[in-house]
């Protein structure tokens, strides 16, 4: 199986790069890409740079342009599709019908993959995306359990890539609008969930910390408590008279124990989460699969690095999300 | 591997060794390379964005004093203040010191910090945000902030690299065992 | 197109969990007594639901056609086990109006005409062409898409009828998992049904006691009620020719009588406001995705 590892900037590019890493996603540093944040992404030059750092170490470039298309605005997001092919990337990954269109009409040799953004969730919208765009690998929505996603790939005919490990969406998405009812900004409208300039966080006296998003206090910490990303999803809230993580606990993905699982499923490619990581998460995670992978052919022992990533998560804690049915 | 930081805090002799050192000429020198710094690479200052001009606090907890951080194309300064003078800033970082070198260089990921709650943010959270990224990319170990290259940048890399190692190893040390001392809760 | 003809109202699929009785009821009303050109009606939020509501849909859809609406099938819109989307092929070669909410649908509409809801991402002019291309007339944006965008795509796109949400707790996310059984202590294979005890959805607070969201089986809602107060004429210079108003437990018709009232010039935005307000709502009153601001903000809207 492929490993496919994040970079939000060229140094994490590179990090992954000698890692280990099969594949490379990135995005540009505009709204064109789902990981909008200040000071990350990469400039056409940076990319250009980074595509051939990677080639250099037999790992490919995916370029993410998997956000949809501002209305009267498509140009921003066609240009990205020909910088991306100009820069020499293996591949572009895009949700949008009007991205992949657009990439399938003027780019025929470029690699298509189907963002997690389409929420493709049946073989009859995959097959809907291969058959129209020549889509040749799709990124599975984190919807299904590890049974379901074999009885999927026994239905279709295109690859198949799923999350292993980082932060994890309890909403499917690109069907999630809750950032910008907090905020006026969301992952489908500007590329971002959770929009930083709406963050705040207060710590009082007694060291806890209050998490508030567009104004609504989303989660409480005590001192020293683990805390998460500042994202609606993974707040506490109060229902029926109680509180608690109503949707999720602030927890990462990890679904190291099912690697073998998921090769029998019949997966082509694993990824890591975590554009907006820094090198340190990058050499750590790709570094504990790559080394988990080999081992699936008889390599060394991952178990210990694997472990060792248990800080990395959001609260210090993993859970294997929607593989595993009973997390429903 | 990373691991739980909180016992990354320097013992408070190191804060009570370090208070009568003079601080104008440190700032000068900081001042000075971080700027040089600034003007070999402009696609940082790309990369800032809005936290050009900001005034960023930077709060190491077990240190005496805060670095105040303005960066901009031609006057970065780095200022060094009393913890209670940091009104100007946007924005606050605060961590223990061995945490935020860790930071500089790389050693550590900002968001399993934050995690952990060894780094807390207060203001602005675009800006730190930013400010985190841009420092991803610049990579900033010791060689690269003197504007060392080659043979001499690895060279200074390597001493640091082993001496911050160490001084890792003695502050997790020094806590584990002032923790382990009868009567001593942290 | 003719430019002269008024505003048309349309009612949204119910989105909640009611029984089949209280939906046989609210559809005999709405037949009767809302002034409504167009009704969607199915199930969309949860493939559980559908063997209970189901046998609803002949008769309901019998009462409104005799009564003189439009009637369209809207689907799943997260389809995922095998049982679901035998259903949505089922409902693919009904001969009757269609609406899809979910990309599985569009292989199987093709060459038919269908709307497209508010769960597909269309969010601009190019992807709604593409959709119109394979078949779509009419469309109802996501309902975070503000209303200069809509416009733009409309002004491209005029072949398809817009229409806009508005009214009802906005639909802002879909999950794999069900909040409404993990409140409960429950999961979603053994749920009990419990989002039958809330029919207009489950309220939730944040930790200072604010309201907020409000959940739904595998949904999640806002917690405040939204509305369009723009008139006719805003309206149709925005391209819009429907308005959907998304049905809650509080009286339907008078809801729909209240905004055809406003749409024919009857009352003003601000009485509109007012009487919408004294009615039993899901929440507060909130307007702000329109201008593209938080969803769950009230704000004036250009005259």
């Amino acid at each position: 199986m492929e490993l496919v590892c994040p970079a939000g900037t060229p140094a994490a590019l590179r990090a992954a790069a000698d890692a280990g890493a099969d594949a490379i996603y990135c995005g540009f540093a505009d709204e064109t890409n789902a990981r909008n944040f200040p000071g990350l992404n990469f400039s056409p030059e940076e990319l250009s740079r980074g595509v051939d750092y990677a080639h250099g170490r037999g790992a490919k470039v995916l370029v993410a342009i998997n956000t949809f298309a501002q209305a009267g605005s498509t140009d921003l997001w066609k240009n990205a599709v020909d910088n991306a092919a100009d820069c020499g990337a293996d591949a572009i990954i895009a949700a949008d019908i009007a991205v992949l269109d657009h990439a399938a009409t003027r780019h025929p040799d470029l690699r298509l993959h189907l963002s997690v953004q389409a929420a493709a969730n049946t073989p009859e919208a995959i097959r809907f995306y291969t058959e129209t765009f020549g889509v040749k690998r799709v990124v599975l929505p984190r919807v299904f359990s590890v049974t379901e996603i074999a009885a999927l790939n026994r239905e279709i005919d295109v690859e198949t890539e799923v999350f292993v490990f980082g932060g994890l969406c309890v909403m499917t998405e690109g069907r999630c609008s809750l950032s910008s009812y907090a905020t006026g900004k969301s992952p489908n409208l500007t590329g971002v969930c959770s929009p930083p300039d709406h963050v705040d966080y207060a710590e009082d006296e007694a060291g806890r910390m209050k998490a508030r998003l567009g104004g609504f206090t989303i989660d409480c910490f005590e001192r020293g408590e683990p805390a998460g990303y500042p994202t609606l999803c993974k707040g506490r809230f109060s229902a029926l008279g109680r509180s608690g993580y109503l949707f999720e606990d602030p927890v990462s993905l990890n679904a190291f124990e099912l690697l073998e699982e998921l090769a029998k499923a019949g997966v082509t490619a694993l990824k890591i989460e975590g554009r907006q990581r820094g090198k340190a998460y990058i050499a750590g995670v790709v570094g504990a699969f790559r080394k988990a992978v080999d081992g699936l052919s008889g390599g060394a022992d991952a178990r210990a690095a694997i472990s060792a990533l248990k800080a990395m998560s959001e609260g210090g804690q993993q859970t294997t999300g929607s593989y595993r049915k009973t997390w429903r | 591997m990373q691991d739980l930081h909180t016992n990354l805090s320097l013992p408070p002799v190191v804060s009570t060794l370090i208070e009568p050192l003079p601080r104008s000429p440190i700032e000068a020198l900081l001042s000075v390379f971080t700027r040089r710094l600034v003007a070999r690479r402009p696609d940082l200052l790309r990369r800032l964005g809005a936290v050009v001009h900001v005034p960023i606090a930077i709060v190491p907890d077990d240190m005496p004093h805060a670095f105040l951080l303005s960066l901009d194309a031609d006057n970065s300064r780095v200022a060094i203040c009393e913890k209670n003078e940091i009104g100007d800033a946007e924005a606050i970082i605060r961590a223990p010191f061995l945490v935020l070198l860790g930071l500089l260089d790389g050693t550590y990921d900002g968001d399993a910090l934050f995690f952990s709650r060894d780094l807390r943010i207060q203001g602005r959270t675009e800006y730190v945000l930013a400010l985190r990224n841009t420092l991803e990319e610049a990579n900033l170990t010791c060689g690269e902030f003197f504007g060392l290259a080659d043979a001499p940048a690895r060279w200074v890399d390597d001493i640091t690299r082993s001496l911050l190692a160490q001084v890792r190893h003695f502050a997790s040390v020094s806590a584990e065992w002032s923790n382990r001392a009868p009567g001593r809760h942290s | 197109m003719t430019v002269a003809s008024p505003i048309e109202l349309a009612l949204g699929p119910c989105l909640f969990n009611w029984p089949a009785d209280r939906l046989l009821e609210f559809y005999k009303q709405i037949a009767a007594e809302a002034p409504v050109d167009r009704v969607y009606l199915g199930e969309v939020v949860c493939g559980k639901r559908m063997p209970y509501n189901d046998p609803v849909w002949p008769d309901a859809i019998a009462m409104l056609t005799d009564a003189g609406k439009e009637v369209v099938l809207s689907t799943l819109a997260q389809p995922v086990n095998k049982r679901e989307r035998n259903i949505l092929a089922q409902q693919a070669a009904y001969d009757m109006p269609i609406e899809i909410n979910d990309m599985s649908m569009l292989p199987a509409c093709r060459g038919r005409r269908f709307a497209v809801g508010p769960f597909l991402n269309i969010y601009n002019e190019a992807s709604l062409r593409f959709l119109a291309e394979q078949g779509a007339t009419s469309w109802c944006p996501p309902v975070e898409l503000p209303l200069a965008s809509i416009q733009k795509i409309t002004a491209l796109v005029p072949e398809v009828d817009t229409e806009l949400f508005a009214f009802g707790r906005l639909p802002l996310a879909l999950s794999s998992r069900c909040y409404h059984a993990r409140a409960h202590g429950l999961r979603k294979d053994s749920c009990q049904f419990v989002c039958e005890k809330d029919p207009d959805g489950m309220d939730i607070a944040t930790l200072d006691g604010t309201r907020f969201l409000a959940a739904n089986g595998i949904q999640t809602l806002s917690d405040a009620c939204h509305y369009s107060g723009l008139s006719g004429g805003q309206l149709k210079a925005t391209g819009i020719r429907r308005l959907r108003l998304s049905p809650h437990s509080l009286g339907m018709v008078e809801v729909l009588t209240v905004f055809r009232t406003f749409l024919d010039g009857g009352i003003d935005a601000q009485e509109l406001e007012a009487r919408l307000t004294a009615m039993n709502l899901p929440g507060p009153l909130c307007n702000a995705y329109l201008s593209g601001e938080p969803g769950w903000k009230k704000t004036a809207l250009p005259a």
